[in-house]
């Protein structure tokens, strides 16, 4: 599914990824952890394309598949979702309408005509009772003046509705209370399965309690320096990542 | 040296752009202005003795006045001169026989916009045949609107069916001798619209220029009066979404309404002048005076507009709020792309009593454009309870483009309540890559956060009007980024 080798990626002349490789199998779902700072919302953005971002050296692949030669919204048409950190507010413009517009654009990649009205409600109805959300959320402003759970709900809604083939979430378990995690867990692991593959970041063991990795990396100073199974997040918990750090530059 | 003023008089003289053959109207006055062209225009419509007087005093007025040049545009001089002050309408032979000879960009630009084919046509000055669809249309209105008393017809028809309202209410909220413009058009004004509402009528109907018969070409000083009697409400829709064709450079309209007490007016423009191409070229100057009188108390008037058009624009719909617990309000876009320069805003006048006004302002620069608003609240020393408030928001796209606020405040009341608030904003790379993550187009993106950004006034906006507006955002910030 997903193939990064060799990455490096730099943002105002500073190199933030070094030589970074990972490869994310179909069907997979991959917890990233690592301290602040190290590079994770970098190499979430620089897979969704963001053109701040020059990627200097390396290839990042969706099967098969140069990303790296795509338009954001072409990544995004062809199944890649980001769960940003920071969801940004839009005021004015209505949730439903942005909602319906991604799920139409993704519709017209692949030859289809546009959503029925009806339908469509049906379908957000019917995701934002799985996550919990009340229905008003549809006719408010995109993120205008959301709480930061509710934002980071909205996120998993609209993941929810364009059900992509690869979704990576950036910290969307952070800030939200108990009920939550674990609705958006729920949303998460209705999601799962063979054709899917998923990536984590994260920085509590907490998430993975309730969905559970097949993979743990540790990113640090712009490199994965520590892959292993879900224990690994475990491990981290109990004795946070100095000890990583440490053997990275030794 | 010639250069500019020559290229000036050949674009007003200009008449069609695409080399049809024109033959030299035997009933279009020679270019030049002086008391003999205003005699014969008012001869050639046959008009009452007291509309000649009017317009000869609006003339004697004009000639002693000066041009304004306070409004933050540039363009280069205008010979008024070179200008010829009445055309008599176009004979079928002159126009575009079909769509195929028409401006292919233009008909681009329509099928956009959503325009029906019928529509195209007339838009475009083509010869149709006299039946089409909206004929009939206008006729069933036509009926509609006389069962309940509501007079809708051209100026030129007022004048001649209802000479004691035309003498009773023209000039008495735009004088003569306003403005510079404001004159010029009352001394040479071709035609226009003319609304009488009677007592306690609600109109059965939003009234729209598009089912004004007879009254294709109202030419470049249009005048228009709406008098809604006591009690009584009317909606009032001008303009069009397509961009017009139009010969004409300089444009100087002016609007009176007058609401009698207990009476509202909701005017709604949606504006789009030719802006000239990409360079700044051939665009239209428009230089329009609006205003209306709450001259009964409660009685409430609302300007709702959106500008994309002209190449100048130089525009300011005004309230007096004379009754007491009279309400003005104006809700505005305005779109400045290219090389496009616009100078809009508005003045409350608050002279009754408890008056209030609310002014919200939306500004959208792009390209190398330069957008002004520019509002004046003034409150009378006898105005007790007079309440304002103004939003007064600017939107930038691209690095180029300038957006000017200019508020003025007079307030002669202690206790009167003035609230203001500007905000200036860019449309943010994380605003724009969150929703291209989500599959839109750049250009989509930017047109949906412009939209979100003009909700406020576009939820002023009669339903189907609103929808035509955000159409018309869409296209003419095509290309505004990127
Ligand atoms: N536009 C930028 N200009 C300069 N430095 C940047 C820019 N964007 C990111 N960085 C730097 O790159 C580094 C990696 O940032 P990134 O946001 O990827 O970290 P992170 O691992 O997601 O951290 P956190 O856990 O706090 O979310 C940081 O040191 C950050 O300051
Ligand atoms: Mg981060």
């Amino acid at each position: 599914m997903l193939d990064i080798k060799n990455l490096s990626a730099s943002v105002g002349g500073a190199e933030i990824l070094h030589d970074l490789s990972l490869s994310v199998g179909t069907g997979e779902v991959h917890a990233i952890m690592g301290p602040n700072g190290s590079g994770k919302s970098t190499l979430a953005q620089v897979i969704a394309g963001r053109d701040d971002y020059d990627v200097t050296a390396g290839s990042v692949t969706l099967d098969g598949e140069d990303l790296l030669e795509l338009d954001p919204e072409e990544r995004a048409r062809e199944g890649v979702f980001l769960g940003f950190q920071y969801p940004v507010e839009i005021p004015g413009v209505n949730n439903a309408y942005l909602l319906k517009a991604a799920v139409n654009a993704q519709r017209a990649h692949r030859g289809l005509d546009e959503i029925d009205v009806f339908e469509f409600l049906k379908l957000a109805k019917e995701k934002m009772a799985l996550l919990g959300m009340d229905q008003k959320f549809l006719n408010r402003g995109v993120n205008e003046g959301f709480s930061g759970g509710e934002k980071k709900r909205n996120e998993i809604l609209q993941m929810a509705m364009l059900e992509p083939r690869l979704a990576i979430l950036d910290e969307t378990d952070s800030g939200l209370d108990i009920d939550a995690l674990k609705a958006v867990a729920h949303g998460v692991n209705a999601l799962r399965s063979p054709e899917r593959s998923i990536v984590l970041v994260t920085h509590y063991q907490r998430l993975l309690d309730y969905i559970q990795p097949d993979h743990v990396h540790v990113l640090s100073g712009g490199k994965i320096v520590r892959s292993g199974d879900k224990t690994l997040a475990t491990e981290l918990e109990e004795r946070g990542y100095d000890w990583l750090k440490e053997a990275a530059n030794g | 040296m010639a250069t500019e003023s020559e290229e000036l008089e050949s674009l007003v003289n200009r008449r069609y752009e695409h080399g049809f053959v024109t033959d030299i109207e035997m009933d279009t006055l020679p270019p030049g202005l002086n008391e003999d062209v205003i005699r014969a225009i008012s001869a050639r419509k046959n008009e009452p003795e007291f509309m000649l007087e009017w317009r000869l005093r609006a003339f004697r007025m004009w000639l002693e006045m000066r041009e304004p040049n306070w409004a933050h545009v540039h363009y280069p001089p205008i010979d008024f001169d070179a200008i010829s002050y009445f055309a008599a309408p176009k004979s079928d032979a002159d126009r575009p026989k079909s769509l195929d000879e028409v401006d292919p960009k233009l008909l681009e630009t329509y099928d956009k916009l959503g325009i029906p084919l019928h529509e195209r046509a007339r838009l475009a000055g083509v010869a149709v045949d006299a039946v089409f669809d909206s004929v009939s249309v206008a006729t069933t209105f036509k009926e509609k609107l006389s069962e309940a008393g509501v007079i809708f017809c051209s100026f030129s028809e007022a004048v001649e069916n209802h000479p004691e309202l035309v003498k009773k209410y023209l000039g008495s909220v735009v004088p003569q001798r306003d403005n510079y413009y404001a004159a010029l058009n009352s001394a040479v004004f071709s035609d226009g619209s003319f609304v009488y509402v009677p007592k306690g009528v609600r109109c059965p109907m939003e009234l729209s220029t598009y089912f004004r018969i007879n009254s294709a070409n109202t030419g470049q000083f249009e005048r228009t009066l709406i008098i809604a009697d006591e009690g009584s409400y009317v909606s009032y829709l001008e303009g069009c979404t397509a961009p017009m064709r139009d010969e004409n450079q300089l444009h100087a309209a002016v609007v009176e309404l007058v609401a009698m007490k207990d009476a509202e007016i909701k005017y709604s423009t949606v504006q789009n002048w030719y802006p000239g191409d990409e360079e700044g070229k051939g665009g239209i100057y428009n230089f329009v005076t609006k205003r209306g009188d709450c001259r009964g108390a409660n009685s409430k008037i609302s300007w709702t507009q959106v500008e994309t058009g002209s190449a100048i624009t130089w525009k300011y719909p005004s309230c007096i709020l004379r009754g007491d617990n009279s309400v003005g309000e104006f809700y505005s876009v305005a779109v400045a792309n290219n090389f496009q320069q616009a100078d809009t805003g508005t003045k409350m006048i608050h002279i009754g009593k408890n008056t209030s006004s609310t002014i919200v302002s939306k500004g959208i620069s792009a390209g190398k454009a330069q957008n002004a608003y520019r509002g004046l609240v003034k409150v009378m020393p006898q105005a007790a309870g007079a309440r304002n408030h103004t939003q007064c928001d600017s939107l930038l796209i691209g690095k180029e483009c300038g957006a000017h606020t200019f508020p003025y405040m007079e307030i002669k009341n202690q206790g009167a309540k003035i609230e203001h608030e500007a905000t200036t904003s860019k449309i943010s790379a994380d605003q724009l890559f969150y929703c291209r993550q989500r599959g839109l187009s750049e250009e989509d993106a930017v047109n949906m956060i412009v939209n979100g950004f003009c909700k406020e006034v576009f939820n002023e906006l009669p339903m189907e009007f609103a929808v035509e507006a955000q159409a018309l955002l869409n296209v003419s910030l095509e290309g505004a980024v990127g």
